[in-house]
């Protein structure tokens, strides 16, 4: 879930009234917020942080990640305030961006607006920087989908083209920076600073990079990377020409609503935005922001049947839903703002009853459902088992599922292909140590094998596995082990169906003449033996050690 | 002489005993000589007579030297006669009163006795046992969760979780390598297609989420994320039924994250999960059976918060309050499952899917008080916490 961090002050003038943590961490379990105050220590180390609340905002709630939005949101749950509505306002002349079809070979889509007369204070402004962040890193998935430009509009001259050319061809100041430099220079230079550097390999290898630019060749930005020097906006811009690029039509659309509607705000004429003419690439023409209010027809017996149509409709103003029953009484008819772009089924809307309405003060009832229970065979067997071999002098382990190619083949002597491990395409490394003596361990667990069989070509098996790590490597102590299992779970020992028995064999991973298989109903299902000197010394140990592996699974 | 082993022996030995001579000057060199007509093996003799026990017949000197030669070896064998005493008797008696006048050392009570030979569960699993046990006293059945290899399909979009979200990138989740991807076609098709449709264009209801959805993305393999892939693959069953049946299922078991391991975080751990399908189930119910499950774990005051899962809605993290910390600390996560999960397949409409979850490895901590988790799982266990710990009665805290 992502976090922001406000500043008390300024969160408690937009709320109208001052808050203990207690009380605003009680309104925001209410609403669902997770709000968490700086540690002492940190305030000890950066005084600053007193004054600073970090938030947890719910992942698909981007009309939150601001400040302006969340005091409006909350004000409006507290019926503080009514929902503002959102408007675009057309100029006597549209701005216009053309997108060109030499985009579509790295990052086709393209959407815009204007901010007329807007205001910046020192606090909004970053706040209007840290959304964009905000945004990027969650909705646009790290500028893959979707990458923010805002330009001061008075530095610059519509129409815009979005195009893309051969990086050679492209060359401007980037933001903060005070000469110009070409594309491969950019990303050259980009490829050392810990900010940008993610970014890079969004466009690096495509023989075209898109880039921005007015009607006199001056460069807005290059998408997703970087913005031009020239359009920067600062704390004294009025107009802002906001251009957001992407791969993902829809996801373009909710970022540049979600940026409109929360810093409209600040507008002269507040909660109104000026609309761009976006021509895309294959010719149609659209105005943005949409800004769009949509509706939703949500059945009064599907939220609850033991409130009314009118309460419910009451509940969702104060979710920013506006909404009407229907004649009937029975459907409720529920306006979806711009701003809530995560309601996207009838289901949403019901949750937005209920946390209006309040969680806790749901009336909890068991459910009537009547059924009667089974274990999973595999593991009621397992835990019947691991008690008997707990009592036969076993300690239970628990072991990841986890382990490196070196462990689970190289130190055993075995290959790795022959091993037909499940691999991971990116491990984290694990490290591994000794444990003293004396032992004798077991586990009853899952390994994973490839199975062309299944759906997904793997599966797992359950196993017994133990050892015993002692002075003298204690063979005995293991077939006794075994022979144990083996009598609590009524198998004969014979050399016949439904009998087992242990064969000589040979295995790289065992002493020689120190290993046999354990074969049962004339299928060897597991080996037991003394290691092989070699494979103790891989993983460090000193004593010699006896072990063995079966299957449980053909004893179901 | 060199053709018989032990020859020189032999030679030196006749020699003392006079059985033979040597002429030195013979012609071509040295020559031995019978001398002795007769000759009488002593040696043999004796070593007969002690095969035979007659140990005595020999003196000590030529024991000794015999001895030495090794052809004997000293064993003694003592032996004893035993005879009935004065106060034989073929009953026990422990009352002859000698404890009357005899002294006992005091016992110190204070000191530990011996431990008992004998093995260990490991404290995770004797509290999974607890949690498996609390579902099966409450008719919740057990899920069949043997895959820890799963396709994205079940584990994200199956539950109406979009391809771009971040939980499904490579930096949260363990892509697999080998076997790389799953055989997407041994999805039905028609159900493939509802799942598809959903996701890039709505239906059910929805708005969907309007971007193109690739089966290439849902035929990955990687290790499950949740048990909630189980969950799916389980209901899709369920709605296969010819008549619908309600249901209440339950899993514990591993699940994989691409984190990096700290006191409280490893790669892999234990989710616990329950799941109810039935007609009209409301989110009260879901209040309601979550009540009645902690109730079992003696936690009775909780509370629910709203948050966002991808895939259920209304969806409420739950909240118990703690009464070391003296404040509330989330213990779990619930909703219901999205139309957008169950419509697709082909569950009937009507029917609510409710959700609970949590991870087994946290209330095992907080139970046992382990505050790195390291100690509990994987090889830098801590054998004799394992050793020292006390059985698992979760109800007791």
């Amino acid at each position: 879930m992502p976090t922001i961090e406000v500043k008390k002050d300024l969160l408690f003038k937009a709320l109208g009234r001052e808050y203990s943590f207690e009380e605003f961490d009680e309104l925001g379990f209410e609403f669902g917020l997770e709000a968490e105050e700086p540690e002492e220590e940190e305030i000890l180390q950066n005084p600053d942080l007193a004054n600073v609340w970090k938030i947890e905002i719910p992942a698909n709630r981007y009309d939150l990640l601001c400040i302006e939005g969340m005091s409006r949101a909350l004000l409006v749950f507290l019926e503080k305030k009514q929902c503002p509505r959102y408007k675009t306002v057309k100029p006597q002349k549209l701005q216009q961006m053309k997108i060109l079809p030499a985009t579509k070979q790295v990052r086709p889509l393209g959407v815009a607006a204007v901010l007329r007369n807007i205001k910046f204070t020192p606090d909004s402004y970053k706040s209007f920087i840290e959304l964009q962040d905000k945004l990027h890193h969650n909705l646009c998935r790290r500028r893959t989908l979707v990458a923010i430009g805002t330009h001061d509009l008075d530095t610059i001259q519509g129409p815009f083209i979005y195009d893309a050319k051969p990086p050679a061809d492209i060359k401007f100041k980037p933001l903060s920076q005070a000469k110009e430099f070409t594309a491969p220079e950019m990303m050259e230079m980009y490829s050392l600073d810990s900010h940008l550097k993610p970014y890079l390999p969004i466009i690096r290898d495509s023989p075209v990079y898109p880039v921005i630019y007015d009607r006199n060749n001056v460069v807005l930005s290059m998408p997703p990377i970087i913005n031009g020097d020239h359009s920067k906006i600062t704390l004294d811009t009025r107009n802002v020409f906001i251009e957001s690029t992407a791969t993902d039509l829809n996801k373009a659309k909710i970022v540049l609503d979600t940026i409109v509607t929360m810093f409209s705000e600040y507008c002269d004429q507040p909660f109104t935005v000026e609309p761009v003419e976006v021509t895309h690439s294959d010719g149609s023409v659209h105005l943005y922001p949409e800004l769009p209010y949509r509706y939703e027809e949500v059945d009064v017996d599907d939220v609850n049947k033991n409130i009314s149509a009118d309460t419910m409709s009451n509940l969702l103003t104060k979710m920013c839903l506006k909404s009407e029953v229907l004649p009937g009484g029975v459907k409720i008819k529920v306006e979806i703002p711009p701003t809530r772009h995560d309601v996207i089924h009838p289901c949403d809307v019901i949750e937005d009853v209920a946390i209006a309405y309040g969680y806790n003060k749901i009336i909890k009832k068991i459910p009537a459902t009547s059924t009667i229970a089974d274990q999973f065979p595999v593991n009621k067997l397992t835990d019947l088992l691991r008690q008997e071999v707990a009592c036969a002098g076993f300690t239970e382990v628990l072991t990841f599922a986890l382990c490196s190619r070196d462990d689970v083949a190289l130190k055993m002597r075995k290959n790795i292909k022959e091993a037909n491990a499940v691999h991971i395409a990116n491990p984290k490394t694990l490290e591994f140590q000794n444990m003293p003596l004396p032992l004798k361990l077991f586990e009853i667990s899952d390994v994973m094998f490839c199975d062309k069989t299944k759906d997904v070509g793997a599966r797992n098996e359950r196993r017994l596995c133990a050892v015993n790590y002692n002075k003298s490597s204690g063979f005995e102590v293991m077939k006794g082990l075994l022979d144990r299992v083996m009598q609590l779970l009524e198998v004969p020992i014979v050399q016949s169906e439904h009998g087992y028995y242990i064969k000589s064999c040979k295995d790289a991973t065992y002493f020689e003449g120190r290993c046999a298989e354990i074969i049962y109903n004339n299928s060897v299902i597991g080996k037991i033996g003394v290691l092989h000197p070699e494979v103790l010394k891989e993983f460090e140990l000193t004593n010699p050690c006896s072990c063995m592996e079966f299957s449980i699974e053909p004893f179901l | 002489m060199k053709t018989v082993p032990n020859a020189k022996i032999g030679f030196s030995k006749a020699m003392q005993a006079g059985w033979i001579v040597m002429d030195k000057k013979a012609e071509g060199g040295p020559k031995v000589n019978k001398k002795a007509d007769k000759i009488e093996d002593v040696i043999q003799k004796n070593l007969v007579k002690l095969q035979q026990d007659q140990t005595d017949s020999l003196t000590d000197e030529q024991k000794a030297e015999y001895k030495k030669r090794k052809l004997i070896t000293e064993v003694k064998i003592t032996s004893y006669e035993i005879t009935k005493g004065d106060n034989f008797s073929l009953t026990i008696e422990n009352q002859n009163g000698s404890w009357k006048t005899k002294n006992f050392k005091e016992y110190n009570f204070d000191a530990l006795g011996i431990p008992p030979n004998g093995g260990h569960l490991h404290p995770l699993l004797k509290v999974r046992a607890a949690y498996r046990q609390i579902f099966l006293e409450m008719g919740f059945t057990e899920m069949p969760t043997n895959n820890f290899v799963e396709s994205c399909f079940w584990n994200f979009d199956a539950l109406f979780q979009p391809q771009q979200h971040p939980a499904r990138d490579a930096h949260d989740t363990f892509f697999v390598s080998e076997p790389q991807v799953s055989d997407i076609k041994r999805v039905p098709p028609d159900y493939l297609q509802r799942v598809k449709r959903v996701h890039a264009e709505g239906g059910y209801g929805s708005q969907g989420y309007k971007v193109e959805w690739k089966t290439e993305e849902a035929e990955k393999n990687i290790l499950r994320t949740h048990t909630t892939a189980v969950s799916a693959r389980m209901l899709y069953k369920l709605a296969q039924q010819e008549t619908f049946t309600p249901v209440k299922y339950f899993s514990i078991d591993r699940v994989f994250r691409n984190e990096t391991t700290d006191a409280t975080h490893l790669a892999e751990f234990h989710q616990i999960e329950g799941v109810v399908a039935d007609y009209g189930l409301t989110l009260g119910n879901l209040m309601g059976i979550i009540e009645e499950f902690f109730k079992k774990l003696n936690i009775t005051k909780l509370r629910f918060k709203p948050t966002y899962n991808p895939y259920t809605e209304p969806s409420m993290e739950l909240f118990s309050y703690h009464e070391g910390l003296k404040k509330w600390v989330e213990i779990g996560n619930s909703g219901i499952f999205r139309p957008e999960m169950l419509l697709p397949m082909g569950l009937p409409e009507g029917v609510s899917v409710i959700a609970w979850g949590l991870s087994l490895e946290r209330p095992t901590m907080i139970k046992y008080k382990i505050d790195d988790i390291r100690t509990l799982i994987g090889p830098k266990v801590d054998l004799q916490m394992v050793y020292d710990n006390p059985i698992c009665r979760v109800e007791k805290h």
